[in-house]
């Protein structure tokens, strides 16, 4: 007879099956016996973070940096609710997550006990599969499968609900040799002829621009080296989404910056002038499309997505490639250099007008900020922080807000899996446990978590986790002692009424810095910056630096409400249109 | 309309409405009821009838059909939603005026009436396949099938005859001919 391993001891079995080396976790009633299992499994290292939603956020840093699908352990009710906005903060920037959950003992579900929530019922929305595990039998099976689950096709969060008889009752252990097929799910089949007709639109193009996204990041490091070889081949111009910075180098000249909301002059109208759109591995965001009737109103759109319904969800294509991004480029770098041998001389003189103009566009130099010798402007604080720790590699994650943009505007990354943001949910206290994560996963370089002094606060208490396991992470507060963004928003849409935006009663965060036992910087004077920050960054160990700037900064370029990309506001040296009027205030 | 203040795009005009048959067969497992409708409710889709019951007992697979409005788009985006969930196994959608499927819909009709409405009842039902399951002599309990279109008629029709409770289960579809859907 073969033995019989308890509920515990499957899970880490198949943990270790999948080779996963480290678990966000928080102990509770529900979960304790799998806790009781973790000392046999020395492979497993567990993270205690302190609070769940850390854990989560945590999971997503080390998965977005390193490629691996990041665990989570949580117990019943409380647990698992704090978790849900982690799972979501997943789901929509598509994060390979298992989350395990404690569950109260079967025969109690359903009777309102302690700790007791309805956790697959919750969960249901913001995973992309969940199991409530009934039955013993049944616990390989869901170990394995989720797994699957969460790291094939378009990546996401699960989560196993475990509850606690079951984690104590007994099973065989199989180990799945064969990937079952997942009902289809997965869709790389994409035709020659797609390939073709994608040639040929290329082959065609007089004002193409290539629009990358966080797929071409999911699709693996390799991607990203088929994405440049790819666009230095046709010599289009490439921009970014916010999640799909660093799949192309940032200071490349072919990169002519992020677009969208807060994205560059030049990007943005490439977008609404083009004749070509690429989209390869973005999802057409409402942030990034501005208003859908005057989307790029000239252009043939390709859409290249692993995702089949994010095919003509919001913006109708002319001809659309599902299958893995990496895959389906590389195919098509195949056909150019095999077929069409002219291709990349005819393609510079069609498109040299194009360059042209988007050099006009470049010339507006949209990023651009009125710099200051008396106070740190925080458009600056990025510059310098970004030319002082350019020249290691260096891991950045962010809250959210305008420090973001900034970050995103400013920071210039060239290589994938550097850039962790809260993109698609938008979630306040992303970056301080996204960058624990991320740290765990790189233990020898630099994270730098680019903060704002409002969205650090959420989640200020995993500073305890990195001091606890020697995690040297960098908090980086570009404290403006405002919601930044929700001030410019009433500045620009509310008559200036700053309606609790203001952040009162704020701590000082070098004390606050000392209080967790790692070290606090405060710089409040451009001439001492440099100093400062390499300071922080020579300091072995975790640093929260409080960097007061320019209360009343904006974020610019701006598309502003109810205006196609090619009508932005420029910033402050372009006054005369920054007001936004009438009908468009609705739309920012 | 959203409030003229936000911080999102306002909504652009409406398409056509269709009324479509989707027919999913899922894992009948506890829960999967609940993703679909989920799915529907979660993305603000419609659902205007629905009619489950497990089909295959060997192979436990269920068939869920739904009745549902919305734009082309809003139908494409429905399927493909739908077949990424995990238990679903496959999706068909039918145009309601598809001539090459059959559509139908079983009522239970309680009529409490004196002898003569009954009988006029009765005649009324008669296209509709009519199957009586109880008669006393102040009432009756009607069985038909029909099109939701054909029952909503009815419905309204024999009101006047004493019709007091009415149940239905929502629209089945089946493919006309040999083949089936793969």
């Amino acid at each position: 007879m073969s033995k019989l391993y308890t509920g515990a001891e499957i899970v880490f079995k198949y943990l270790e099956d999948q080779e996963v080396e480290y678990i966000f976790g928080y102990p509770g009633g529900a979960v304790l016996p799998i806790y009781d299992e973790l000392k046999n499994h020395s492979s497993i290292k567990h993270i205690l973070v302190r609070h769940e939603q850390g854990a989560g956020h945590a999971a997503e840093g080390y998965a977005r940096s390193s490629g691996k699908p990041g665990v989570v352990l949580v117990t019943s009710g409380p647990g698992a609710t704090n978790v849900v906005t982690a799972l979501t903060d997943a789901y929509m920037d598509s994060i390979p997550l298992v989350c395990i959950s404690g569950q109260v003992p079967t025969h109690l579900i359903g009777t309102d006990a302690f700790q007791e929530c309805d956790t697959t019922g919750i969960t249901r929305p913001c995973t992309k599969h969940n199991w409530l595990v009934k039955d013993i039998k049944e616990l390989p099976k869901v170990m394995h499968e989720a797994f699957k689950v969460a790291t094939t096709g378009r990546p996401g969060p699960v989560l196993i609900d475990i509850p606690k008889d079951i984690q104590f009752a007994k099973t065989n252990y199989t180990k799945f040799k064969k990937e079952k097929k997942l009902n289809g799910k997965i869709h790389n089949k994409f035709s020659e002829n797609e390939i073709n007709q994608l040639i040929d639109l290329i082959s065609k193009a007089k004002k193409p621009v290539v629009y990358t996204g966080g797929g071409v990041i999911n699709s693996g490091p390799q991607a990203s080296e088929t994405l440049k070889e790819f666009v230095r081949l046709i010599g289009f111009p490439i921009t970014s989404t916010l999640q799909g910075l660093g799949a192309f180098p940032g200071d490349d000249n072919q990169f002519i910056g992020m677009l969208g909301m807060h994205g560059t002059y030049e990007a943005n109208n490439a977008m609404h002038d083009c004749d070509l759109l690429i989209n390869i591995g973005a999802r057409f965001d409402d942030r990034i499309t501005g208003k859908i009737d005057e989307f790029s109103p000239k252009s043939k759109k390709v859409h290249i997505d692993i995702d089949p319904s994010s095919i003509n969800k919001i913006i109708k294509v002319d001809l659309a490639i599902v299958g893995d991004v990496n895959e389906v480029i590389k195919s098509a770098i195949k056909k150019i250099n095999k077929k069409q041998n002219g291709l990349k001389d005819s393609n510079k003189q069609r498109i040299s007008k194009w360059w042209e103009q988007i050099q006009k566009w470049r010339t507006k130099d949209s990023l651009g900020f009125i710099n200051s010798d008396k106070e740190i402007k925080p458009q600056h604080a990025v510059k310098r922080l970004y030319e002082l720790t350019k020249n290691q590699d260096t891991f950045i994650t962010t809250e959210v807000g305008q420090h973001q943009m900034w970050a995103a505007q400013h920071y210039k990354f060239n290589k994938p899996n550097r850039w962790m943001t809260s993109g698609g949910l938008g979630t306040m206290g992303y970056g301080l446990p996204a960058a624990v994560g991320v740290q765990i996963a790189h233990p020898d370089k630099l994270v730098i978590d680019i903060a704002g002094e409002a969205s650090v606060l959420m989640t200020i208490q995993e500073m305890s986790t990195a001091v606890q396991y020697n995690l040297p992470i960098k908090i980086f507060i570009l404290n403006n002692q405002y919601m930044g963004m929700v001030r410019q928003w009433q500045e620009l849409l509310h008559e200036k009424n700053y309606s609790e935006s203001y952040s009162e009663a704020l701590p000082d965060f070098v004390k606050l810095a000392e209080a967790y036992g790692c070290k606090g910087i405060k710089a409040d004077n451009p001439d001492e910056l440099d100093d400062k920050i390499k300071e922080m960054i020579d300091y072995d160990g975790p640093v929260i630096f409080d960097c007061h700037v320019d209360p009343n900064e904006n974020c610019f370029p701006m598309i502003p409400s109810g205006k196609p990309h090619n009508q932005m506001i420029l910033g402050p040296s372009d006054k005369e249109e920054n007001k936004i009027t009438g009908k468009g205030k609705s739309l920012v | 309309m959203s409030s003229p203040k936000s911080a999102y795009s306002i909504p652009t005009k409406k398409g056509k409405l269709d009324t479509h048959i989707f027919v999913v067969w899922v894992d009948n497992e506890s829960g999967v009821l609940a993703r679909v409708v989920g799915l529907f409710s979660g993305r603000g889709y419609n659902i205007e009838s629905l009619a489950v019951a497990e089909v295959d007992a060997t192979k436990n697979i269920s068939r869920i059909t739904i009745v549902t409005t919305g734009t082309p788009q809003v139908i494409d985006q429905i399927k493909l939603q739908l077949k990424k969930l995990v238990p679903v196994h496959k999706v068909a959608d039918f145009k309601r005026e598809d001539k090459n499927v059959i559509f139908k819909e079983m009522a239970l009709l309680k009529i409490v009436a004196q002898k003569k409405k009954i009988e006029k009842c009765l005649k009324e039902c008669k296209k509709f396949n009519p199957v009586i399951l109880d008669k006393t002599n102040k009432s009756v309990v009607v069985q038909i099938t029909a099109l939701r279109r054909e029952i909503d008629k009815m419905s309204k029709k024999l009101k006047p005859y004493g019709l007091t409770s009415t149940s239905r289960t929502g629209a089945i579809a089946m493919t006309r001919g040999a083949q089936t859907f793969k």
